[in-house]
């Protein structure tokens, strides 16, 4: 296998020459990993909401109250008044306000009668997100108010006792195993792909094929330096990537151990499936066209930005598939739940077979000629 | 004197296209041998059987001694290889191009280091030998590849169009410096070129080849005296009348006349005295000539009467299946 290896050391050596190379592999993971953390992770907070009181009674007035408190307190809503509902309502549609809480003309006299009282809140569901929140937080504002004045020395109903295995996990965190996987995803594009249809292009596999290195040795050679490539590149995201997101204990050696074989499992299953992606292209724009649309693919159903739980049929069979969701999910449990290698026996054994499957595939595909 | 290639009736067809078709020759040991042929006419997909790069559809060739489709792993340990693309990889220093391809070759240390600096002296590039190859010209580029191709002591050297796209001194460099390292090294060379005079001075032997079919094949000197006429007559005229090819042909020693456009070549075996008729000829006629250029039969004549191209036919258009990244030696 001495052939094997003169690959292996001319790809890295190309490799040590190529700074721009690696910190174009990184900096996308970094980037997205910092963006998406701070764009998604955060509460929503000074949503406009028109109150438009109708009613003007006492049980009205608390109501506006509470509502004033919530806009003080976690200023998730700021409040402003409108006189007329229908001018309320336009400048909700024209995007001036998120929301319009009406208290109607007859909801004081309805709360004394105990005829069913209704508050309404109108909510431009364009954006899910606001719109939930604001729902949310009106429901809240409506169980306080519909609390008795003084609670019961010991309540009747049923409450629910919210306990958290682990420590509070801001999304930045979340998204931390994802941009790990999509670093040696980068790299194994980057560095594998591209490169390796590019020399193609250029006839450098000519020279090649005219020693005698054996089928086996070139796609070894191939392969391996291509895992070094995103092992290396897979490593620095999850150290640099574990400060950035704060993740506890990120220099922790027994974890580190094994967040490198994770590495090097999942790098592998990415090189041999690119291999077996590119072994019988020649024309270099291809992978470059393709290389947006891989990284769709295989990211998002990932379960790296949202819970696969959430996904359609269709979308959860690609999930299955895809040797993301195995490698974000292993992640997870390393970075976020310090777990050992019990927790991720599964997914290390799907991306094996997952490795093994695509390398046999693409080495009966290899062609030793041109 | 035993042979380093014999090629068997050998074809190659891609779908319905015949590139090359049965053809057979002979190259004996330490020879320098020429493959000439327009573009298209099959020569390189010649070489890429023969070094195994593309299996043949029928027939076979001997490289060394080895057959090229059933031992193929023996004629690659036998063969050096300079394809017709740039190969040399431009990150990687002049020393370590030839260090990686020692190391593909299996060549053992103590060997590999005593020959790089051996061979990068010979192309005169061991004060490169650091050097990225990315910061290289063409020409010295072109000797990194030489010396890599030598890195492993072949006994056979396969060069597809080695000068092509280079100056005129780097052409002359590259040559000379094969010629050195042959003198020096028991060694075969098979050579594909579009320069004629480099062939004429260099090659022991030439095969022409066109349509994928050996058209030619003897040395320079002999093909020369194959074709008619030991001079050739280039002339363009004003306007000349219908029969002025015709009268042409009676002109003293004429021994064949080949008219495109305005351009006559006149195959003469006295070039002096066709010369001197064909002014009066003119004269006599009112024919205004334009230029008139005599010289002695060329190997590019040569290539004209067998392939009936002339050598500016070679532009053309680039193929739709040519990368954009692939790095076009002409």
């Amino acid at each position: 296998m001495s052939r094997m290896w003169a690959i292996v050391e001319r790809e890295l050596r190309r490799f040590r020459r190529s700074p721009f190379l690696i910190v174009v592999s990184m900096i996308f993971p970094l980037v997205q990993l910092i963006i998406l953390g701070y764009a998604f992770g955060g509460n929503v907070k000074h949503l406009k909401l028109a109150v438009v009181d109708q009613d003007h009674g006492l049980p009205a007035v608390k109501i506006r109250e509470l509502a004033e408190a919530a806009a003080s307190g976690a200023r998730t809503v700021d409040l402003i008044d409108y006189a007329d509902e229908g001018q309320a309502v336009t400048d909700l549609r024209n995007g001036k306000v998120n929301g319009v809480l009406t208290i109607p003309p007859e909801f004081s006299r309805r709360v004394l009668v105990k005829n069913q009282p209704r508050v309404a809140l109108i909510e431009d569901n364009t954006d899910t997100v606001v719109a939930n929140a604001l729902a949310g937080n009106m429901s809240a504002l409506l169980l306080a108010y519909n609390e008795p004045p003084t609670a019961a020395r010991v309540p009747a109903k049923a409450a629910l006792d919210v306990v958290e295995v682990y420590p509070y996990v801001p999304y930045i965190q979340y998204l931390l195993p994802g941009s790990i996987a999509m670093s040696i995803f980068m790299m194994v594009m980057i560095g594998g792909g591209i490169i390796f249809i590019d020399d193609k292009a250029r006839g450098l596999h000519e020279g090649y094929l005219v020693t005698p290195i054996t089928k086996l040795e070139l796609i070894a050679g191939f392969n391996v330096s291509g895992t070094i490539k995103a092992v290396l590149a897979g490593m620095a995201i999850m150290l640099i990537g574990s400060l950035i997101a704060g993740v506890p204990s990120p220099f922790d050696p027994l974890r580190i151990v094994r967040l490198f074989v994770l590495i090097v499992v999942t790098a592998f299953a990415l090189i041999s499936m690119m291999f077996l992606l590119m072994v019988r292209i020649t024309d270099p724009l291809l992978p470059r066209a393709i290389f947006g649309v891989l990284n769709t693919v295989l990211y998002f159903p990932s379960g790296a930005v949202y819970p696969q739980q959430g996904f359609p049929g269709w979308m959860q069979v690609i999930a299955k598939i895809d040797p993301f969701t195995y490698s974000v999910h292993a992640f997870k449990s390393l970075l976020l739940k310090n777990t050992g290698f019990d927790a991720i026996t599964g997914d290390i054994l799907y991306l094996l077979a997952f490795s093994v499957v695509t390398m046999t595939a693409a080495t009966s595909l290899f062609k030793r000629t041109l | 004197m035993s042979l380093a290639i014999d090629v068997r009736s050998i074809v190659k067809k891609f779908g319905e296209f015949t590139a090359v078709d049965g053809v057979s020759f002979a190259v004996e040991e330490g020879e320098i041998f020429g493959l000439l042929g327009p573009n298209g006419a099959g020569k390189s997909t010649l070489i890429r059987m023969l070094v195994t790069l593309l299996p043949p559809t029928s027939g076979t060739a001997l490289v060394s001694g080895f057959d090229i489709t059933k031992q193929a792993d023996d004629v690659r340990r036998a063969i050096g290889v300079i394809p017709q693309a740039m190969t040399s990889d431009l990150e990687l220093s002049v020393e370590e191009n030839l260090l990686i391809y020692a190391k593909l070759y299996g060549v053992p240390r103590e060997k590999r280091n005593k020959l790089i600096p051996e061979l990068l002296e010979s192309v005169e590039l061991l004060q490169w030998k650091d050097k990225q190859v990315k910061f290289l010209s063409g020409g010295m580029r072109r000797r990194v590849e030489i010396a890599r191709g030598l890195v492993h002591e072949p006994r056979v050297f396969f060069l597809d169009e080695p000068t092509t796209g280079l100056d005129p001194v780097s052409r002359t460099a590259v040559w000379e410096m094969l010629r050195r390292i042959k003198s020096q090294r028991d060694l075969t060379i098979l050579i594909t070129t579009h320069y004629m005079d480099e062939a004429d001075k260099l090659c022991d032997r030439i095969a022409i080849v066109d349509h994928g079919k050996l058209v030619a094949l003897d040395s320079p000197l002999t093909l020369k005296a194959s074709i008619p006429g030991k001079n050739v007559l280039e002339a363009s005229f004003s306007a000349t009348p219908p029969d002025w090819e015709a009268r042409l042909k009676t002109l003293p020693f004429v021994e064949g006349v080949a008219a495109h456009e305005n351009v006559y070549r006149l195959s003469s075996g006295n070039g002096p005295a066709t010369t001197l008729a064909l002014m009066e000829a003119a004269a006599a006629a009112s024919v205004t000539v334009h230029s008139l250029a005599v010289q002695s039969t060329t190997l590019d004549d040569v290539f004209v009467h067998y392939t009936g191209r002339a050598l500016r036919d070679e532009l053309q258009e680039a193929s739709a299946k040519d990368s954009p990244f692939m790095i076009r030696r002409a």
